[in-house]
């Protein structure tokens, strides 16, 4: 159970619980409490992974989410989770990680050749070198760029655990339960406002849990979080969320949170999802989000061992870890020296504290002396030693000339660094406000509030624990008030110690190397050295937003927390503008990466969209149909019998049907019940057809095209009464036709009496067609008078099938005598099932939806939305009769007499026979005139539908054509891959021309 | 995810039980046959594209199914105002001005 690196005590770690874990497939141990990257750290290891351009070793850099080096892989249920942030990862018994972007280990990888042929890959690389030949593209770049592209590698199988969601409003959401949040939180629980209270870590309590040279209210900060947090607890307006990050703010003050619910688990609840998107709106939000640590930007920045100076000191005090035994502090500020302080405490040899100011603050120096700590002013770290792990700091004196002088070296075994602080400004951002420049912070702060939000504390540059306390009083307070109009009284706490500390310092810093040889890293993540970004501005770039795309500085997960003011400061230095010149680039949800999972949620699997079913599905699937997706319907597509393949049933199914009888289940049609005094002149403008004569009790087809004069869809239309039509659609068409009848009548024509009401599941549909259909439906049908005189073709009546009442249509999709049948759907099984077994007793059959699309093609029966595609007028379509002559208007008569809808060579719907008979073409081929166009001919036409027809004994198709109707008896040609197809123009009726079938 | 009041309902409600259906008050003219080409064809399809305020068409298509309209910054993505259907288009400049305040 060695842990070299663990202190004798302190640390809110629970050394009582010892639990194993394996890094790389080496056991080793941690305690409850740690996340993945202090146990390592306990256990040693700096070295978790290997850059993502140049393969160099890297370290843990943070303790936050903004981590960019320790991306680790975590392996569970037999899958991994790839760039997990170790910073991040709490430790549990078991817990397995793995490092990455390594071949063939972590500690020898072959990429690790990037990194000296670096002058070979600057900024830009990728723009300059893939550029040429084309044809290199696919076959060589791209394949070689994924190989070596990307940190982790990501899952293969499905993901195997599920995700839940909540919807919460609530009056104050506060982000971040630093010192600020808290007590943001505990002002605004005071008045009885509902608050959400969440914070990304495992624990309430931000900088507060690794503070211990503070007190508040007398108690040492940890507890009175604890208390903070227990007072909090007990209110029934308070919720509270840990490990919950608050990823992205939207309009309106929608803030979406997700809880990571069982990830921390050794063996969590399988009932329980991993993860919780929470949607949050809030009245008000208080944005405590706190401020980060900026890295120094000096050559060899990168190696492991070097930290951010609060991460040493959160390791040390929250984690009870030393990240070493003999530690260099680099620094600009003085928030820095009290790790170097707390370090030394806990028996860590401080080799030196440098200091880049001249003359640090008395008070510092007169510390550091009774510690005996070494401290160099106004110096500066110009290079490390060491290569998996540091062990040597390069020390440089600034010269009043500006220039460098070599210090020596100091040995270690880690760096802590500061480079002063960086509010996080990322859900400030998001809320679309704008950042202003503060000169005196040498930051981006929040500007005028945007949405209903406010910013205290460390996010808005506000520093030192009696501050940001009082702050984060005021900004609860006034969210509450804004939210609830009420106020209340509360005593602040009163702290002593965590105070603000001065200086900092932005860009790169000065050194006496050679500076084409050495990489000071701005961006960790990406592999962004300073010297990338100077290139950038030496070639052309100007603007942050096109440095940032060429170098891909600020371009990694931390969208740039880390780098942005640094990379901001070195390219204001190189175009000699000031940094507010320079702009800033945009932070933009998520705040830290998040799953896909969360985002999917249930919508996945049979929960992803709807499944619609017909009454007659489950006889379907007992009786070996094969199902095809329209939309949402599962409908059947053809019925093989004793191992038919598709062809054999088709054809078997179109012969049934045109020599004795067939059964379909047209259910999906869409459905409207049209119905009040002015339904009639309703319809006479909605359709092109005339309505108001047609006698109750009678059926039209009615055709329905746009206000331009499109077609949109079609169907029959039956009046049952003065005041009461059945209107059917297409099956994919029935929402847009309801909406847009809606949308006419309520805006357009409010002063027509009718109502409009979806019945397209309220009815089941049989459709029996065939020669026999009236004898098959005959036994069951009462009330009406079947024969052809009484119930002619387009008849519909009111009756009953098997005793249950029924809407009976006499219409037909097959050119053959038919019926369709409308019971209420919960007698539609009872109706398939009864006509099912009735077909069989006069050799019928059952059809899918092939056999019908061959039976109407055959009759030239289009299909909106198959033979139209949005630009064909009902002239193309070589239908002028459904268009009422006599109408003054109807939606699309206008549009039809616009200059390009009546010009010559519109694309005309035609017939097309194949020379071959046994050719059959590609639905959505193109035709052309000539039989071998040259590349970039425009063609004349597309094939839109082709099937072979039995009754033809051929194969047939419908297109549209260029002029098509003036070239029956041409030959086009159809060109494939395999040869030009000769074809010949015909109309589009193949069979049964005259239509005597239907009215038998 | 915007926050929508639908006039009709009295009710807030998220932006998902809702459809927004384009530019609003684009009337359909009243005797087409008279309309030239060039006015039906803005009628069709010549819609403003305004950065500010706006005033746009939704539709509570997940509630009462009615129609009303909205006056909408299109920068912030605020909603100045809320009505129904057939009644008449604000004052957009006055409400942008009032905004601003």
């Amino acid at each position: 159970m060695s842990q070299p690196f663990r202190t004798e005590k302190g640390g809110r770690i629970e050394r009582a619980e010892q639990l194993t874990f394996t890094f790389d497939g080496e056991e080793m141990h941690g305690h409850k409490g740690d996340t993945l990257a202090s146990a390592l750290l306990a256990n040693g290891v700096h070295l978790v992974g290997r850059s993502f351009k140049y393969h160099r070793p890297r370290g843990i850099l943070t303790a936050g989410s903004e981590e960019p080096n320790a991306l680790v892989g975590i392996y569970r249920n037999g899958d991994q989770t790839p760039n997990m942030r170790a910073t991040q990862v709490e430790l549990y018994q078991g817990l397995e990680a793995t490092s990455q972007n390594r071949f063939p280990s972590l500690g020898f990888d072959i990429g690790a050749v990037n990194d000296r042929l670096s002058m070979f890959f600057p900024a830009g690389f990728y723009y300059k070198t893939f550029m040429w030949p084309k044809s290199f593209w696919d076959k060589v770049y791209e394949p070689v760029i994924r190989s070596a592209a990307g940190l982790g590698k990501p899952p293969k199988n499905p993901d195997h655990d599920f995700y839940g969601n909540m919807y919460a409003h609530c009056d104050v959401l506060v982000a971040g339960s630093g010192p600020a949040g808290l007590a943001a939180a505990l002002a605004a629980a005071e008045t009885g406002a509902k608050v959400i209270l969440c914070d990304e870590q495992a624990e309430f309590g931000g900088s507060l849990l690794s503070e211990v040279n503070a007190s508040v209210d007398g108690k040492s900060p940890t507890e009175w979080t604890g208390e903070a947090i227990a007072k909090l607890d007990a209110m029934d307006n308070v919720t509270l969320l840990t490990r919950t990050t608050a990823f992205g703010y939207f309009a309106h003050n929608y803030v979406a949170l997700v809880e990571r619910v069982t990830e921390h688990l050794s063996s969590p609840d399988p009932k329980l999802p991993r993860e919780r998107l929470w949607q949050v709106r809030a009245k008000e939000v208080v944005i405590a989000s706190g401020a980060i640590e900026r890295p120094m930007v000096f050559p060899e920045n990168d190696r492991p061992g070097i930290l951010l100076a609060e991460a040493g000191r959160t390791y040390l005090n929250r984690y009870g870890v030393k990240v070493g035994h003999k530690v260099v502090v680099a620094t600009a500020c003085d928030t820095a020296w009290q790790a170097a302080f707390d370090l030394a405490d806990h028996g860590v040899e401080v080799a030196a504290i440098v200091d880049m100011r001249e003359t640090p603050p008395e008070s510092l120096l007169s510390i550091a002396k009774a510690r005996g700590i070494r401290v160099e002013a106004g110096c500066v770290v110009t290079g490390t030693l060491g290569r998996k792990r540091v062990k040597s700091a390069l020390i440089g004196r600034l010269m009043t000339s500006g220039k460098v002088a070599s210090g020596g070296q100091i040995d270690c075994d880690a760096l802590l660094m500061s480079g002063g602080w960086t509010p996080t400004v990322s859900l400030y951002s998001q809320s679309r406000g704008k950042v202003v420049w503060n000169a005196d912070m040498g930051a981006y702060v929040p500007g005028k509030s945007v949405q209903k939000e406010r910013s205290t504390g460390g996010a808005k540059g506000l520093y030192g624990l009696q501050a940001t306390l009082e702050d984060g009083y005021a900004a609860g307070e006034e969210a509450a008030k804004a939210a609830i109009g009420k106020s209340a009284k509360i005593t602040h706490a009163a702290s002593s110690g965590g105070e603000a500390g001065e200086g900092g310092t932005l860009g790169a810093l000065p050194h006496d190397r050679n500076a084409a040889k050495v990489k000071a890293f701005v961006d960790y993540q990406n592999d962004v050295t300073a010297k990338d970004v100077k290139l950038a501005v030496r070639e052309g770039m100007q603007s942050i937003e096109h440095i940032k795309r060429y170098t891909t500085t600020g371009m990694a997960t931390d969208q740039g927390r880390l780098s942005n003011m640094n990379a901001l400061q070195i390219a204001s230095g190189a175009l000699e503008k000031p940094v507010t010149d320079v702009g800033l680039t945009t932070f933009r949800q998520p705040y830290t990466p998040t799953t896909f999972g969360v985002f999917a949620g249930v919508a996945r699997g049979d929960f992803f969209d709807p499944v619609r079913k017909t009454p007659s599905h489950d006889w379907v699937v007992k009786h070996g149909g094969v199902f095809e997706d329209v939309g949402q319907w599962k409908r059947t597509w053809y019925f093989p019998k004793n191992g038919e393949d598709m062809h054999a049933a088709v054809a078997r199914e179109c012969k049934t049907v045109r020599d004795n009888v067939g059964l379909f289940d047209a259910s999906t049609l869409g459905k409207i019940e049209v119905v009040g005094p002015d339904a009639a002149e309703f319809l006479e403008r909605m359709y092109t057809n005339p309505w108001k004569k047609l006698a109750p009790g009678r059926c039209r087809y009615g055709l329905l095209l746009n206000d331009a004069g499109f077609i949109t869809d079609d169907g029959v239309i039956g009046r049952l009464a003065e005041d009461r039509f059945h209107v059917t659609t297409t099956t994919g068409g029935a929402p847009n036709v309801f909406a847009t009848m809606e949308d006419y009548l309520q805006t357009e024509w409010p002063d027509l009496d009718v109502w409009i009401t979806s019945t397209t599941e309220q009815y089941a549909v049989a459709a029996v067609q065939g020669p026999k259909a009236r004898e098959v439906i005959a036994p069951f049908i009462e009330g009406i008078d079947l024969s052809n005189e009484a119930f002619p073709h387009m008849s519909v009546k009111e009756a009953t099938f098997c005793g249950v009442p029924c809407r009976l249509f006499r219409i037909s999709f097959t050119g053959e005598l038919g019926f369709e049948i409308n019971v209420s759907r919960q007698h539609g099984k009872m109706m398939w099932e009864t006509l099912a077994k009735e077909i069989e007793k006069h050799n019928g059959t059952t059809y899918g939806t092939e056999t019908m699309h061959v039976l109407r093609a055959e009759k030239g029966y289009i299909i909106v939305g198959q033979d139209t595609d949005g630009t064909v007028t009902p002239q193309d379509a070589g239908m002028t009769w459904a268009i009422g002559k006599k109408k003054l208007d109807f939606v699309g008569k206008r549009g039809l007499d616009r200059p390009d809808l009546v010009a010559e060579n519109r694309k005309q719907f035609v017939g097309l026979f194949t020379k071959d008979p046994q050719v059959k073409l590609e639905e959505g081929a193109q035709v052309t005139s000539a039989e071998n166009p040259s590349t970039g001919t425009p063609a004349e036409g597309h094939v839109t539908s082709s099937y072979f027809s039995p009754a033809l004994g051929r194969n047939i198709a419908l297109a549209i054509v260029k002029n098509g109707h003036a070239l029956d008896g041409k030959t086009l040609y159809v060109p494939m891959p395999d040869g030009s197809i000769p074809v010949e123009i015909t109309g589009p009726v193949f069979y049964d021309k005259q239509g005597a079938r239907i009215n038998v | 995810m915007l926050l929508v009041y639908c006039p009709h309902c009295d009710v807030e409600r998220a932006e998902t039980e809702f459809s927004c259906r384009g530019q609003a008050h684009i009337a359909r003219p009243s005797d087409p046959s008279q309309t030239s080409d060039e006015d039906w064809v803005n009628y069709l399809y010549v819609r403003a594209n305004t950065k500010g305020v706006y005033a746009e068409r939704w539709r509570h298509i997940h509630g009462c199914g009615r129609f009303f309209n909205a006056v909408r910054d299109t920068v912030s993505d605020k909603f100045l105002k809320f009505y129904k259907a057939g009644e008449s288009m604000p004052d957009l400049e006055a409400l942008a001005k009032e905004a601003g305040k």
